[in-house]
């Protein structure tokens, strides 16, 4: 955390240099480019790996896609730039990476100090904790001395320290620098306590010898809204960004689907359809987008519901409920401004 | 009852075999294994161990093992094992990475020429040696124009090299273009001139003081800071770029260590000779200063074809990032081992290839030497 918070200081200092290569206008860039460079991370079950074709797949590369649709026409003109914990922020920040999907929690200095903007939150997580079911512990607040595996460099670590702090109970941190690696320690008994975000959680469970010996233990005890984030000072390509996310959002609301929207952009009597659609007024045009924006966005990966069933669904072997992530209307947290 | 001890004269005893506890296996085991009774202890140790050892690991790789999956639960079911059926799914990402599959004969293309093109380069009485060195000397051309394309082939851009290629490509490209530059910054840290001396210490001294991973961080972000906006360089030739810089200044050091121990009497029996300075470094000093410094050189390499791995933290995938991004699919999230000790085995062939071939080219040079 230390190395990310200095490495980006440096960059942010050279930036205010006004040395910037990053010129402020990216959908200009990226129109020019004919490719957008997609951050993505380097490997993390249903949000960003490569399958036994090479293509990246998942929930974060999904959005990368819907991106490229919107801004380029074409989901496949993306460029997945695949970076670790620490690097993601420099790339995007010198300019090797044009926006960010990268399951990055945003928080306070993230978006203020590090100079970069969180345009949306794609997917609502919160840290939890797994255990052994031999240890018989129910809470969190039982683990009084249990050693932790924890990733360093990560919210995780920081909110782990905060929640034992308030709970006045200790424990022996044992630091690790991939989720690989804590699952193997977790596994070999070095640790007792597994933590990282809950849906890592459940993800890394379901690949357990023995699944149901493991109990995920019920407190979640930090908020880790994931989101898009762009560089500071480009505020048109931070629109773009958010309303695509917005676009996936207000699509699952409407019932525009993968399947009917080819039907529906011919013209409906809904209007907010028309116009997120571009058969009425021009949305596209206000964006620097075409007309048709959204169409190719949704015909691309779906809705937002489509890209979560098809990556961390009940139905894939990531198995995540929606819970936060469900529509406002259904009891969660995801809700889009109107589009008008 | 016939056996009388016989009698010789002095000097007439016919050779018997040894006693049987003296000679064949037994005796191989006492002196080898049960020497002392330390020896016999470490000899009882070792073999238990292997005992503990062997059969588990066979078990796992061999007996137990799962060749064909579609899953790591299907693979889990058919047995308990490794399931390589994993590393059968991602071979071909792992070899090639993301290089077009339709285009991925060049690859194997280029493997093969480079093999054919080391032969004159790394042995001395082999057929053909001098065409054979010439085609070594356009041998990166070939390869360059193989696998980027372009002059008839489809282009192929550097962002989607990856795998076990990508490491090739960077480990080869720095061996082969560091080992010169070396020797030249070497012989320039030696030199009397002082620009060009105090260059190439600044050089050596900066690169050996500096972190692999740093150079890297500051060839794939940080230049886009100074260089002028809209300029794209490679990253593939920046990273090429610092290794070889970053290892040609470890072979500088290595190189030093032999020119020094080359005895002064060599360097003036030289100039006695009437030999201009590149005369006698080609003729009387590197040959005997590079004999000595084999094993340093190769190490420099081993050390680099491993470091080929740290291209992952700039966002190359090399076949260590290929497996960990693969690892992250949830069809077969979980299976760290088979993934990585094939990358380990991929990395061991190469390795130990080039110790071989070291201590190989050590014996063959070592005349007049021998103890």
């Amino acid at each position: 955390m230390k190395k990310t918070a200095f490495i980006s200081a440096a960059a942010a200092a050279v930036m205010a240099f006004g040395a910037t290569a990053a010129s402020a206008a990216t959908l200009d860039d990226v129109k020019a480019r004919g490719e957008l460079r997609c951050v993505v991370s380097t490997g993390l079950a249903g949000f960003a790996y490569t399958d036994s074709a090479g293509v990246y797949q998942g929930f974060d590369a999904d959005f990368c896609r819907a991106t490229a649709a919107a801004v380029l026409g074409d989901a496949s003109k993306v460029k997945f730039v695949p970076a670790t914990g620490k690097t993601r922020f420099t790339i995007l920040n010198s300019g090797e990476g044009d926006v960010l999907w990268r399951n990055t929690t945003w928080t306070f200095v993230r978006d203020v100090d590090v100079k970069l903007t969180f345009v949306g939150v794609n997917y609502y997580d919160g840290q939890g904790f797994m255990v052994p079911k031999s240890l018989g512990v129910k809470s969190a607040k039982d683990l009084d001395g249990a050693t932790v595996c924890i990733q360093t460099g990560t919210t995780t670590e920081l909110n782990l320290a905060d929640f034992f702090r308030t709970n006045k109970i200790k424990y022996e941190p044992v630091p690790i620098e991939t989720n690989d690696e804590s699952r193997t320690n977790y596994l070999a008994g070095r640790c007792d306590v597994y933590t990282t975000d809950a849906s890592g959680l459940a993800a890394t469970r379901s690949t357990f010898p023995n699944p149901k010996d493991h109990v995920i233990l019920p407190e979640i005890i930090s908020k880790e809204p994931l989101g898009p984030a762009v560089r500071q000072g480009d505020d048109a390509w931070g629109d773009t960004i958010r309303w695509v996310l917005n676009a996936t959002l207000a699509a699952e609301e409407l019932g525009i689907t993968q399947a009917n929207v080819a039907e529906l952009a011919k013209g409906t009597n809904n209007p907010e359809i028309n116009r997120m659609l571009g058969t009425e007024g021009d949305l596209g045009a206000m964006l620097g987008l075409q007309k048709d924006w959204v169409v190719k966005v949704i015909s691309a990966v779906g809705n937002y519901s489509e890209i979560f069933e098809r990556h961390i669904g009940p139905s894939t072997p990531i198995a995540l409920e929606r819970g936060l992530n469900a529509l406002w209307t259904q009891g969660g947290l995801q809700y889009t401004p109107p589009f008008r | 009852m016939s056996e009388v001890a016989q009698h010789y004269p002095p000097g007439q005893h016919p050779d018997m075999p040894p006693p049987a506890g003296q000679r064949g296996v037994l005796l191989w085991l006492r002196t080898n294994l049960f020497s002392s009774w330390i020896n016999t202890l470490m000899t009882i140790v070792a073999v238990y161990l292997l005992y503990k050892i062997v059969p588990p690991l066979l078990d796992w790789a061999v007996l137990d093992a799962v060749m064909n999956a579609a899953n790591r639960d299907e693979c889990r079911q058919l047995g308990s094992g490794a399931c390589w059926a994993f590393i059968n799914d991602r071979f071909s990402i792992l070899v090639y990475g993301f290089y077009p599959a339709a285009e991925r004969w060049r690859v194997d293309m280029s493997f093969i020429l480079l093999c054919l093109a080391l032969v004159p380069v790394l042995f001395d009485h082999v057929p053909f040696r001098k065409p054979g060195l010439i085609f070594s000397c356009v041998y990166p051309l070939i390869a360059g124009w193989l696998l980027l394309g372009g002059f008839g082939l489809q282009p192929v851009g550097t962002d989607e090299f990856g795998g076990m290629m990508l490491n090739t490509v960077v480990g080869v490209t720095g061996i082969a273009f560091s080992l010169p530059l070396g020797i030249l910054l070497a012989l320039g840290r030696q030199s009397h001139l002082p620009i060009v001396k105090s260059c190439s210490v600044c050089f050596i001294e900066f690169i050996r003081g500096v972190p692999l991973i740093t150079l890297l961080f500051v060839a794939s972000t940080m230049l886009n800071y100074f260089l002028p906006p809209g300029t794209t360089f490679d990253l593939l030739l920046r990273v090429l770029i610092m290794v070889t810089l970053f290892s040609s200044g470890y072979i500088a050091e290595v190189v030093r260590g032999g020119l020094q121990a080359i005895p002064k009497g060599q360097y003036e029996a030289a100039d006695s000779m009437g030999l201009k300075y590149w005369q006698s470094m080609r003729l009387i000093v590197l040959p005997q200063a590079l004999k000595i410094s084999i094993p340093g050189i190769v190490n420099t390499f081993i050390g680099l074809f491993k470091d080929t791995t740290l291209v992952l933290i700039i966002g190359l995938l090399d076949v260590l990032g290929i497996g960990k991004s693969s690892l992250a699919d949830a069809q077969w999230n979980g299976l760290s081992n088979e993934i990585y000790v094939s990358i380990a085995l991929f990395f061991f062939i190469f390795c130990f290839g080039m110790s071989r071939y070291s201590i190989y080219l050590e014996k063959k040079l070592d005349k007049g030497y021998k103890r």
